[in-house]
């Protein structure tokens, strides 16, 4: 046994520089993107969804649109757009089980130790998310297209709507997230969401014009960031955009984004201290 | 072979600062801090060698490693790093310390090598020198072979190999192991085992080991820490401690159940016995002399018409240790703790 090994330096030598929360965000980025594309049945099923979803509410509301007041004269082109906010909207309540599986198998704890940038952790898995959903998007535009959709607003609608997509996943990933961080229950989770995503799509106008509906229900869409994703998508898919409505709605839906994801960064924190 | 390692004196502390240096760390969890994980920990760890903190579940071991480590922080006390403060100075910290936590760590989803990249590429490795790493360990802990197989396809054994790797990936000064070989079968265990010994042999690394079994902390730990209940009831050499019980421990069994204590009677008259306690038929005492005290004991026993049916003699344990400073058996004291955790 030689002795000479066993004495360590006093202090850390010089740290190596590790990156910053971009190049780290990055890492974690491309670390769930990975595991998603490793996971063929969840690919499959979150794209057959949605075509189900288009194609059959698609025949089953064909005849709506010939209700007087109705306003628009494609069913499938008014419904597009609805369903791809829709998918935006379910598949983001899962997101917080990549936490739930993190923490229950220590990669949490492991990822803490080091000297990854916290916001990277966030950020990766929200830029993972957002990306699958913006493939998704622009799989459902495709679907929907090729069963008779047409748009005037081409291709700045289709940016609009796949950027509102993306704003409203960003927010309701951050809702999961920070709901899993909070209870850390799969159950609970889930639970939370199921409950919460119906009300949100029915009370909005991913299906129906809300001209059509009662009274409250147009007027608590008013009030739904669902409502303001689908309403700026459809916007800036017509003949003549108001692009005042699409600023409007993508003002707001910015606005809660970004307020949602703060506050899953304090439910980052919350669940720190629980350590 | 372990070298006890001569306990350093101030002036040496002053040169050779230690690893790790633990002063009176208080952890409370709950609203009202009902639950005190820890209650004043305090020790201190030369570099270079494997130290372990030996406690039953739920003693405060990981606790004490999550403050270390800088995920949690103590309501108290201070502790440091390689000299650096872990809760002011956390991503100096973070650098110089590797930590394999009880719950694995490894992404299953993933590769083998694709887990040692990530991890390299986060401490700040360029791509080649993190391949270069990952070559390096992949090749060390025998996992080559199985580096491009997803994690979640690995045997128990062969995870916690990975686990080790990826806490060595930046090379760090201490590596803290959580209990490491929990829930392995004998064998990865043994393989395990090995591998920690080269890490202070070969690498001059400090290991910060927790562990709940003794014979674990006796054959690796050079130094080590018994905690109970959050607070450390003996600390030295497992030498040191074993010697600190003078004699050797003494077990009759009885034929019949020593009801009158008749036999108890017997055995404190003879000179040398002491620290006796009954249990059925089972007598347990210390003795100073095992090869005096034995022969002895078995006479009077004969004398007086009372059959024994087999005598054992041992060397002190970790386990009388314990019994000694916590006042409880370890394994009446995992069960009872593990219960309360629960």
């Amino acid at each position: 046994m030689t002795t000479a090994t066993l004495t360590a330096p006093a202090t850390a030598a010089v740290p190596p520089a590790p990156g910053g929360l971009l190049t780290h965000t990055g890492y974690i980025t491309a670390r769930w993107l990975r595991g998603q594309a490793r996971q063929p049945f969840f690919l499959v099923f979150s794209l057959l969804q949605p075509a189900i979803w288009l194609l059959l509410f698609g025949q089953l509301f064909k005849g709506i649109v010939n209700l007087p007041g109705f306003s628009d004269t494609s069913y499938i082109a008014y419904l597009t757009p609805g369903i791809v906010i829709m998918t935006a909207l379910l598949s983001s309540g899962w997101s917080g089980t990549n936490f739930l599986m993190d923490i229950e198998r220590g990669v949490m704890d492991r990822m803490l130790t080091s000297p990854v940038k916290r916001g990277a952790l966030m950020a990766g898995q929200l830029a993972s998310q957002a990306t699958s959903i913006l493939i998704q998007g622009v799989i459902v535009l495709l679907i929907g297209m090729a069963a008779g959709a047409r748009y005037d607003g081409v291709p700045l609608g289709f940016v609009v709507t796949l950027g509102a997509a993306v704003l409203l996943a960003v927010a309701f990933c951050s809702l999961s997230n920070a709901v899993a961080l909070l209870t850390r229950q799969h159950n609970a989770l889930i639970g939370i969401f199921q409950f919460v995503s119906l009300p949100l799509t029915f009370l909005s106008s991913v299906m129906m014009d809300p001209k059509l509906s009662p009274d409250w229900v147009a007027t608590a869409a008013r009030y739904n960031p669902v409502d303001w994703a689908v309403v700026a998508s459809r916007e800036a898919l017509s003949a003549s955009p108001d692009w005042g409505v699409v600023a409007w709605r993508g003002g707001f839906l910015l606005l809660f984004a970004v307020t949602v994801a703060w506050l899953s960064t304090l439910a980052f924190r919350s669940y720190q201290r629980s350590v | 072979m372990t070298v006890p390692t001569p306990a350093p004196t101030r002036a040496q502390q002053t040169s050779t600062p230690s690893a790790l240096e633990v002063v009176d760390l208080v952890k409370t969890y709950g609203r009202k801090k009902e639950v005190r994980a820890l209650d004043g920990v305090s020790f201190t760890v030369p570099p270079g060698i494997v130290f372990g903190l030996l406690g039953p579940n739920g003693a405060g071991k990981s606790t004490t490693v999550k403050i270390l480590t800088t995920l949690s922080r103590a309501d108290t006390g201070t502790a440091r790093v390689m000299g650096l403060d872990v809760a002011k100075d956390q991503q100096r910290v973070r650098l110089a310390i590797g930590y394999v936590s009880q719950k694995s760590g490894t992404d299953p989803e993933a590769t083998g090598r694709e887990n040692l990249m990530l991890a390299g590429r986060i401490y700040g490795l360029s791509r080649g020198q993190a391949q270069h790493r990952a070559d390096e360990l992949l090749n060390r802990f025998g996992l080559t072979e199985s580096a491009g197989r997803l994690v979640r396809t690995y045997s128990g054994g062969m995870q916690r190999k990975l686990d080790v790797a990826l806490g060595l990936i930046h090379r760090p000064q201490v590596l803290f192991l959580d209990e490491p070989t929990t829930g392995l079968d004998p064998e990865a265990r043994a393989d395990m085992w090995a591998e920690i010994e080269r890490l202070s042999t070969q690498d001059g690394i400090t290991v910060l080991l927790t562990t709940h079994y003794l014979e674990e902390a006796d054959r690796l730990a050079s130094q080590l820490a018994i905690v109970d209940r959050g607070r450390v009831v003996a600390e030295g050499t497992p030498a040191s401690l074993k010697a600190q019980l003078r004699g050797d421990a003494v077990q009759i069994d009885l034929k019949e159940p020593d009801l009158d204590g008749h036999a108890r009677l017997l055995i404190e008259r003879v000179p040398g016995v002491g620290e006796i306690h009954v249990q059925g038929a089972m007598l347990r005492a210390r003795v100073e002399d095992g090869s005096a005290a034995v022969p002895a004991v078995l006479a009077v026993l004969d004398d007086a018409g009372i059959a024994v049916s087999s005598v054992t003699m041992s060397r002190p344990s970790l386990d009388d240790v314990y019994l000694r400073h916590a006042g409880r058996s370890f394994d009446t004291a995992d069960r009872a703790d593990a219960a309360r955790a629960a």
